[in-house]
Formats: C-alpha cells, sequence, structure tokens
C-alpha cells in the first residue's frame, strides 16, 4: 500500500495560552511507495512520532491530507484505518496470554470479515511463526524477556495484515546486543510480508541500517528524503551532516577564496566553482589520508586503535568541536610522539556548509 | 547492643499500653465473656460456662430479625453500589471538561456526618401529619400511592436504608474506581483503537481485568462494611431500632450492652462473636474467588 | 469513488456516537451529582424557612423568599449545640494529637530500629489490623464503666486513640526513606530521637497529613462509643447531640430549627474539604474506609 502525505501539519495549542502554537509537524509532504521500509529519523521533539501517530489516527492533522493508496483516510477514525502499530513499551495486555494478545484484533472482526475460531488460530500461528514466537503462546507477558516481548507486539500488529505497518521506537527498550539481532528481524518480516513499513527512531545507525529510505526530521520540519547511502553521502544541510555518520562528521570555520578552501590559513582542498565567502566544512572521519606532504595540519592528541581501524584524535583552533576524528585504516602507522599529523582530503567526503544558513552548497570533486 | 535493644520497646511502650489495654485484653475478656452463663453486671459473677448465650442469640427473634435485616441490607448496597460507582467512574473517566467539579461533589458525603445527613433523609422520605414528604409528593405525582418509608411497611424501611447507605459509601467506591482507571496506561486503549475493538469489548477484555484487583478490594471491604452496619439506620429510624424491626447485628450488640434493653455483655459478646465468624467467612471466601478471578 | 463516499459515511457515523456518548454520558453524571447535593440543598434550605413556613406547606416549596436565621438561633440556644460542638472539637484535637504521640515512637520503632522479638511483635500487631472494633467494645465499655470514667473526656479518648492502621501506615512510609539517610546522620553522631524528628517527620509530612485528615474525619463523625460511653448531655458529641435533638430537643416537630443543627454539623468538615480537598482526597484513597 502506496501512502502518500500532502502538506501534513499538526498545531498543539500551547500550554500556557498565551504563547504561540507549538507545530509538531510542518508541511510534510512524502510519498512512501509500496512495500518499502521506511525509517523516521530525527533527535528526541523533532515531530516524528506525532507523525506517526497521525498516519495511524490516533491525532488527527490541522492541515494536510493523508492518502493509504488511493483513499483519503485523513479525517478517518484509527480502527477504520487498517494499520498496525507496535508501541514502544509494547502496550501487551499483561492479564492476557501470548496467543490472546495475538487473537485480540482477530476477534474484533465483524460481519463479512469475521473468522471462524479455526481460522483464527491458524493466522494467529501464522504470524507467530513468523516472528518466531510460537513456542510461547501459553505464557503472559510478564515472563517473556523483553526481545520476546516485542516480537509478540509485532506479531499482533501484523496478525490481521495491515495496510500499513508502523513501528513507533521499536528497539528503544533492548540492550545493544537484542538491538542488533532485532532490526535485522524486522528487516526480514517486513521483506517476508511485504507489507509498507514506517519505523520511528533516534538512533540514526537503526534507520541507516535497515531501511530502504530514510526520512531525517527537525523541529517539524523534513530536512532530507532519500536512500541511507545517498542521505549519508550528499547531505543537504550541516543538520543532516552532522546527524547521520558514528563516529559523527568534523565539523569547522573555513573560507571559500579563490576556489581554494581554507581553514586557518591552509588551502586544504580545491573547490572549484564556489563562490569567495564564509563557510562551515563538515568533514566524515573517513575523509582524511596520512600525507607527509598533505595540505591539513592538526596537533596530536592521541592514537585510538580499535582493530580494523586507527582513529587519530587531534585538535585544530577552527574545529567547533573540542577534536577532530579521523579514521584511517589500521595499517597506516601514525608516528604517536609526533606533535603534529598531516593530512590530505577526500573530496567527495568534505561538505561545504553556508555559515549562515547552513545550507548545503555544492562544488564538483574531482 | 544491649541498650539499642531496649531502646526499640521503649519507643513502642505507649502503642503497646493503649493496644494492650483496649484491644488485646478486650479481646480476650470477650471470649471468656462470651462463655460465662447468667453473668450479673452487678455482682459481676456468673453461674456456668457454656455456650448458652450462644443459644440464646440463636433463638432471639430480635437478633434473628437482625441477621435477616444485614443480611439483606448487605446483598442489595454491595454489588448495587460497585456496580453504580463503576459506572459513573466510567463516565467520569471520558470526560475532562467539569471532571474536578463533579468528583468534588461526589465526594461530599464522604466528610458529612451519618447521623446530620441521615436526618436530612428522614424528612425527605418520611410521611407526617403535616406533609407527606417531597418523595411522596414526587411518587403522588408519578400516579403512585404514598408510603411512609420511616414508619411503614417493612420493604419500605429496608429501601431508604439501602438508598441512604449506598449514598453514603458512594464516595469512596468512586474515589478508588476513578484512581484505578486513571491509572490503566492509555497505550491499551490506542493499542484496542488500533485493532477495531468494540467499546464493550475493551471494556470488558481490558478495562475490567486490568482494574479487578480495585474492584475485588471494594467488594470485600464493602461486605465488611456493610456487615457493620448500624449508624445509617439508627439516623434513619432512631435509637430504638428493634421496635422499628430495623436492626442491624451491630446494633443488636449494641442494645445488648446498654440502653433500654441493656445490660448483658454476654450476650452481646456472643453476638459480636458470631458477627465476626459470618464477616471471617465471607471475607475469606472472597478472597479465595479473587484469588481465581484476579488476574496478576 | 465508492470508497470515497464510505469512508465518508464512517467519519461522519463515528462523530456522531461520539457526540451521543458524551451527552448520556454528562446526563447521567449531573443526575448523580443532583442527587448528591440534593439533600445538603434541601437542609439548607429548610433551615432558613421559618416553622410557621414549614409547617404550613403541604407541598414543600424548593425555595424561599423570606429566609430567616431565627433556626440557627434557637439551635445554639434552645439546645446546648453550642456545647457539643465545643466537645467534640476537644474530643478531636486531643484524640488526634495523643495518637500522633503515640504512633509516630512505634512506626519508628517498626521501620528503624532493631530490637529482639522484633518480627514477633510486629506479626501480632498486624493481626489486631484484623479485629474489628465491635468486637473490642464491649468490654471497653465494662472497664470504663468499671473505672468510673462514664461521661468523662478521658473516658471518652483512651479508647479513641489507638490505631493499628495509621502505624502500619506510616512505618510503610518511614520505610521508604533511604537508609543511606539514616547511616550519614549516625556517623554524624545524631541520636534517634533527633534523627526522627529533624529528618524523617518533616520527610513524611505529606503522610503524616494524610492520617491527621482522616483521624479528624473519624472523630468528628464519631457516633457509637459516645453514645455507649456518655448518656450526661453535657459531654454529647455533635453525632449523640443530632439524635438527642431528634429525640428530645427543640419539640419534634421544629424540623427547620434541626435542620440548622444539621449545617452547623457538617458545615465545619465540608468547609475543611474545600479547602484541603486535594489532599483529603489523596488520603482518603491511600488509606481510608468509612467509619
Amino acid at each position: 500500500m502506496k501512502v502518500v502525505l500532502q502538506n501534513l501539519t499538526k498545531r498543539f495549542p500551547n500550554r500556557n495560552k498565551k504563547g504561540d502554537d507549538v507545530i509538531a509537524v510542518n508541511d510534510f509532504n512524502f510519498e512512501i511507495p509500496d512495500g518499502k521500509l521506511i525509517g523516521l529519523l530525527g533527535p528526541s521533539g523533532c515531530g516524528k512520532s506525532t507523525t506517526l501517530n497521525l498516519i495511524c489516527g490516533l491525532e488527527t492533522p490541522s492541515s494536510g491530507k493523508i492518502l493509504f493508496g488511493d483513499d483519503d483516510v485523513t479525517r478517518l477514525p484509527p480502527e477504520n484505518r487498517g494499520v498496525g502499530l507496535v508501541f514502544q513499551n509494547y502496550a501487551l495486555y499483561p492479564h492476557l496470554t501470548v496467543l490472546d494478545n495475538i487473537l485480540f484484533p482477530l476477534q474484533n472482526l465483524r460481519g463479512t470479515e469475521k473468522l471462524t475460531k479455526q481460522q483464527m488460530q491458524e493466522k494467529a500461528l501464522t504470524a507467530a511463526r513468523l516472528v518466531q514466537i510460537d513456542q510461547l503462546l501459553e505464557r503472559k507477558p510478564s515472563e517473556l524477556s523483553g526481545g520476546q516481548q516485542q516480537r509478540v507486539a509485532i506479531a499482533r500488529a501484523l496478525v490481521k495484515m495491515p495496510r500499513v505497518l508502523l513501528l513507533d521506537e521499536p528497539l528503544s527498550n533492548l540492550d545493544a546486543r537484542l538491538r542488533l539481532q532485532t532490526r535485522e528481524e524486522i528487516r526480514r518480516i517486513q521483506q517476508e510480508t511485504g507489507i509498507t513499513t514506517i519505523f520511528v527512531t533516534h538512533d540514526q545507525d537503526e534507520a541507516m541500517s535497515i531501511s530502504d529510505m530514510i526520512v531525517v526530521m527537525k523541529d517539524g520540519v523534513v530536512q532530507q528524503i532519500g536512500q541511507p547511502q545517498d542521505v549519508y553521502d550528499s547531505p543537504v544541510n550541516l543538520f543532516v551532516a552532522t546527524f547521520l555518520g558514528t563516529p559523527p562528521i568534523n565539523v569547522l570555520d573555513g573560507r571559500v577564496q579563490g576556489g581554494r578552501l581554507y581553514i586557518g590559513d591552509a588551502a586544504v582542498l580545491a573547490v572549484p566553482g564556489v563562490g569567495d565567502q564564509k563557510v562551515s566544512v563538515g568533514i566524515r572521519p573517513e575523509a582524511f589520508t596520512l600525507d607527509e606532504k598533505g595540505p591539513f595540519e592538526v596537533s596530536l592528541s592521541r592514537v585510538e586503535v580499535m582493530g580494523r581501524d586507527t582513529s587519530v584524535v587531534s585538535t585544530h583552533p577552527a574545529s567547533r568541536n573540542p577534536f577532530i576524528r579521523a579514521i584511517i585504516p589500521a595499517r597506516n602507522k601514525v608516528d604517536r610522539t609526533a606533535k603534529t599529523v598531516r593530512f590530505s582530503l577526500m573530496g567527495e567526503k568534505v561538505f561545504l556548509f553556508d555559515a549562515n544558513t547552513d545550507a548545503r552548497i555544492y562544488f564538483d570533486a574531482e | 547492643m544491649k541498650k539499642k535493644s531496649m531502646k526499640g520497646w521503649l519507643y513502642l511502650l505507649p502503642a503497646i499500653l493503649f493496644l494492650g489495654c483496649f484491644m488485646v485484653y478486650p479481646l480476650i475478656d470477650v471470649l471468656i465473656y462470651s462463655f460465662e452463663e447468667g453473668y450479673n453486671s452487678a455482682s459481676q459473677t456468673y453461674t456456668g460456662i457454656g455456650l448458652y448465650n450462644y443459644s440464646y442469640v440463636l433463638r432471639d427473634p430480635y437478633f434473628l430479625q437482625a441477621v435477616r435485616n444485614t443480611f439483606l441490607l448487605v446483598i442489595i448496597t454491595v454489588p448495587l453500589s460497585t456496580g453504580i460507582a463503576l459506572l459513573i467512574s466510567l463516565g467520569l473517566n471520558a470526560i475532562k471538561p467539569l471532571r474536578n467539579l463533579f468528583q468534588t461533589v461526589y465526594f461530599l458525603p464522604y466528610v458529612t456526618n451519618t447521623l446530620a445527613v441521615g436526618l436530612v433523609f428522614m424528612i425527605l422520605f418520611k410521611k407526617t401529619a403535616y406533609s407527606d414528604g417531597l418523595i411522596n409528593l414526587l411518587i403522588q405525582w408519578f400516579g403512585g400511592n404514598s408510603v411512609d418509608f420511616i414508619d411503614g411497611p417493612y420493604w419500605a424501611k429496608m429501601f431508604v436504608l439501602c438508598f441512604y447507605t449506598v449514598w453514603v459509601v458512594m464516595p469512596f467506591k468512586i474515589l478508588i474506581l476513578t484512581s484505578a482507571l486513571a491509572s490503566v496506561n492509555p497505550e491499551y486503549y490506542s493499542a484496542a483503537k488500533m485493532d477495531a475493538t468494540r467499546s464493550f469489548r475493551v471494556f470488558y477484555k481490558i478495562t475490567l481485568p486490568m482494574i479487578s484487583p480495585m474492584i475485588f478490594y471494594l467488594v470485600i471491604t464493602g461486605f465488611i462494611g456493610a456487615f457493620k452496619a448500624y449508624s445509617d439506620a439508627v439516623a434513619l429510624f432512631g435509637t430504638d431500632l428493634n421496635a422499628a424491626g430495623m436492626n442491624t447485628i451491630v446494633g443488636y450488640v449494641y442494645d445488648m450492652l446498654y440502653g433500654n434493653s441493656g445490660g448483658y455483655p454476654s450476650f452481646a459478646s456472643a453476638a459480636a462473636l458470631i458477627l465476626f465468624a459470618i464477616v471471617l467467612t465471607i471475607t475469606v471466601i472472597n478472597l479465595m474467588i479473587s484469588n481465581k478471578k484476579v488476574h496478576y | 469513488m465508492e470508497n470515497k463516499i464510505d469512508f465518508d459515511r464512517i467519519e461522519r457515523r463515528a462523530a456522531a456516537r461520539k457526540k451521543t456518548f458524551r451527552a448520556v454520558d454528562y446526563f447521567f453524571l449531573v443526575i448523580w451529582a443532583l442527587m448528591v447535593l440534593f439533600p445538603f440543598y434541601w437542609m439548607i434550605l429548610t433551615s432558613v424557612k421559618s416553622y410557621s413556613t414549614y409547617n404550613a406547606e403541604y407541598i414543600p416549596k424548593f425555595f424561599t423568599l423570606s429566609p430567616t436565621f431565627q433556626n440557627y438561633v434557637d439551635a445554639f440556644t434552645t439546645v446546648s449545640l453550642g456545647r457539643y460542638f465545643l466537645n467534640t472539637i476537644i474530643f478531636t484535637v486531643i484524640t488526634t494529637a495523643v495518637m500522633m504521640v503515640v504512633i509516630i515512637p512505634a512506626a519508628f520503632a517498626f521501620a528503624r530500629l532493631e530490637f529482639p522479638g522484633k518480627s514477633l511483635a510486629f506479626t501480632l500487631f498486624l493481626s489486631l489490623m484484623m479485629i474489628p472494633n465491635e468486637l473490642v467494645v464491649i468490654t471497653n465499655f465494662v472497664t470504663i464503666t468499671n473505672l468510673h470514667l462514664r461521661n468523662t473526656f478521658t473516658g471518652l479518648i483512651l479508647p479513641s486513640v489507638t490505631s493499628v492502621f495509621y502505624i502500619y501506615l506510616l512505618k510503610e512510609n518511614f520505610e521508604q526513606i533511604p537508609d543511606e539517610l539514616y547511616r550519614a546522620a549516625r556517623v554524624d553522631g545524631t541520636s534517634d530521637f533527633k534523627y526522627l524528628t529533624r529528618v524523617m517527620l518533616p520527610i513524611s509530612k505529606p503522610t503524616l497529613v494524610t492520617i491527621v485528615i482522616l483521624k479528624v474525619i473519624e472523630c468528628w463523625n464519631a457516633y457509637v462509643w459516645p453514645r455507649l460511653i456518655t448518656d450526661d448531655a453535657r459531654y454529647f458529641l455533635v453525632s449523640n447531640g443530632i439524635q438527642e435533638i431528634r429525640e428530645n430537643g427543640f419539640g419534634r416537630e421544629n424540623i427547620p430549627a434541626m435542620m440548622a443543627a444539621v449545617v452547623v454539623i457538617s458545615a465545619p468538615l465540608i468547609v475543611l474539604f474545600l479547602i484541603f480537598r486535594k489532599k483529603v482526597m489523596a488520603g482518603v484513597s491511600r488509606g481510608g474506609t468509612k467509619g
């Protein structure tokens, strides 16, 4: 099912009545293709959860439209939308067994959709097998681990074959190891069922690793929509650049003069086609190459060995953060006693942003 | 260490003194009283030990009347008040504007003097030479026949007693149930909504199980409270409840102890212990049922 | 296109259902509110009708255009309502105060101190919670009579002081105060008593207030014990007073004066409740049953 969001806006009245309305979602436009896994990504309070609630119908938009396929569902109550929602805290009914929890949505069906007990049982079993909890059907939610509860919640959302599946921070209550495993699981389940799935997260790793497309949001405004790699490789503004990537991008003050990028007094990169101006420079940690004759010189603080890679931590007066972090292959040895290190930079991993608006300034990297 | 250990008991001493004198000793004493036959409170002598007090009480028509009244009161008011309180709490839970105002109003009977307000009820229901009373006028207005609810037929008196009892116990039940309802995680309702659950099913399958511990708590305390009914009856029918035929078991105990028919602490003790046995049995049965039914 | 019409209908139906439900809901809530409020209205209304007006109304009027306060004057002069009132205040204040003095150290001992036999003492003590008052009243009545304390405040107050439940409530609260505070105080050389008064009591203030409120309500409405132990009208509390007024005061038919007395008796707790609304309701839901 294709999901279309048109000029979707949600305002909340300010709590102290005098203040302005809080705009949780501002003019959201997006056509979610059928059968894809979409990650809604942003820091807390960016409006991603509100967007999810608008799609499932727990909130009604102040303006704009939501379409499922060709049906306008904007004002439709949630129960008629045919969406499945997995809550952050799962919201499993504690007094019902796993099986009864999964059966619950099916027992609500009425009229022509009404199922026989046999059919319900089969559907519930199929859903349980899909998320691999068919061994636990007689247990109560309190007897399950966090990961198992999560699976039950997904099974419950999937059992009635929703047109759209929504997951609110699906991994936030799991520990690190389980998180890795579960996100693969979500990907697998989504691909097996082919249901259009939207999930909300504040963890960029999570979103990048399994989504077909990600939507980066900030303060209710969509910043960028695209395939994870594309967004990472070509962020449209400073916020998206800093939000994606671990370790995070290094941000420095710089200026462009005569088609060259200067950091401090050193011309570090050729940036053809960019006019003379002050800029913010974003340099991905993997943009650095050790080069004794390289143009970019930094004061070495320490070297961290991480096995596969080596992380070179250094300082530079123009850096906005206390440290600059460069990731280089472990085979390239760094002299730990040296005061300074020189790097050359890969043009396609360096981004320029307008110093005032933070908007991306494009140049042709050779 | 020795000094420290004494200290604990020292802090407890006042409580132990009070409890010992006015709770533990009376408890033992009431048992003894109940078996002392022919106790004379003037000379403080008795003629023998045995079960005569119990058999006397159990054959006393006033006691049987009191037992009948009390059981009727319990059977009628406990389910009724719990049910109505649940409906009102659900109604309260569903609204936002004026909710605080309603809650405050509903709580008022809790802080009023049972005897004092009972008097108002008596006036509303009583038929006198001067006026048939407001309730009777209402009944007549609807085309019914007026009845004296205070000095009239038994069913009418029982009706007023139940009505007043429900009125009095309602605030506590509404309060407990509204806070129980409010503490149900709203995500469950959202989840149910997503699954197109009909509202009756939401209530029956989610709300009710979630608040079932509180409902059982109310039923148990309701049973205990209703079995001890007394001052409501006094408020409506005056202190001579035997004459009015509206005595309760507790009323019987006090009448045996004091007042016109008083001076028989042995009979009073026996009756009180019978009441205690009844309440204990019912509470145990309640707890057994609730252990089976209450989830968690 | 067919789909769209269908959706519109679903939307409209859902909205209409919601509206109807809300209207019905408010209707029933208002009905119950009226049932609760009506007796209060009626008692105030009757209390400002004059004796002759009231008795002349075969069909009682729902309002009066000539309110009189004579009934209130009568309530204080014809019967000794003022005395009942004062008695109740004395009884309530002393009982509550003595109770606090008794239960605070007891709760502290159970919550904080270690002493031999503590767990046994606490178990015995918990089992006392199950004992209904009706069972012990009998002997207490005999005890107080034999001590010749009938018709005295001492006799009224002594058996009303004990409350196992409040000790339990307070003990639970004390136990929630972290152990570290106690150890820190011990290290600083604070005595147990000082720790209790300086640290625990201030922290437990909400619970203490709750207990006081519950006890005040209980005392103000006390009926059974005062009735047993007093037959001299000089020691009546308001509950007995109202019963006395009903049976012997004013002459049986002076209902407006009776209602004035009822208003006067009911007012203090209601005013107290309206001021401390949140505290009272929180307190009752944490640990109260009527009576």
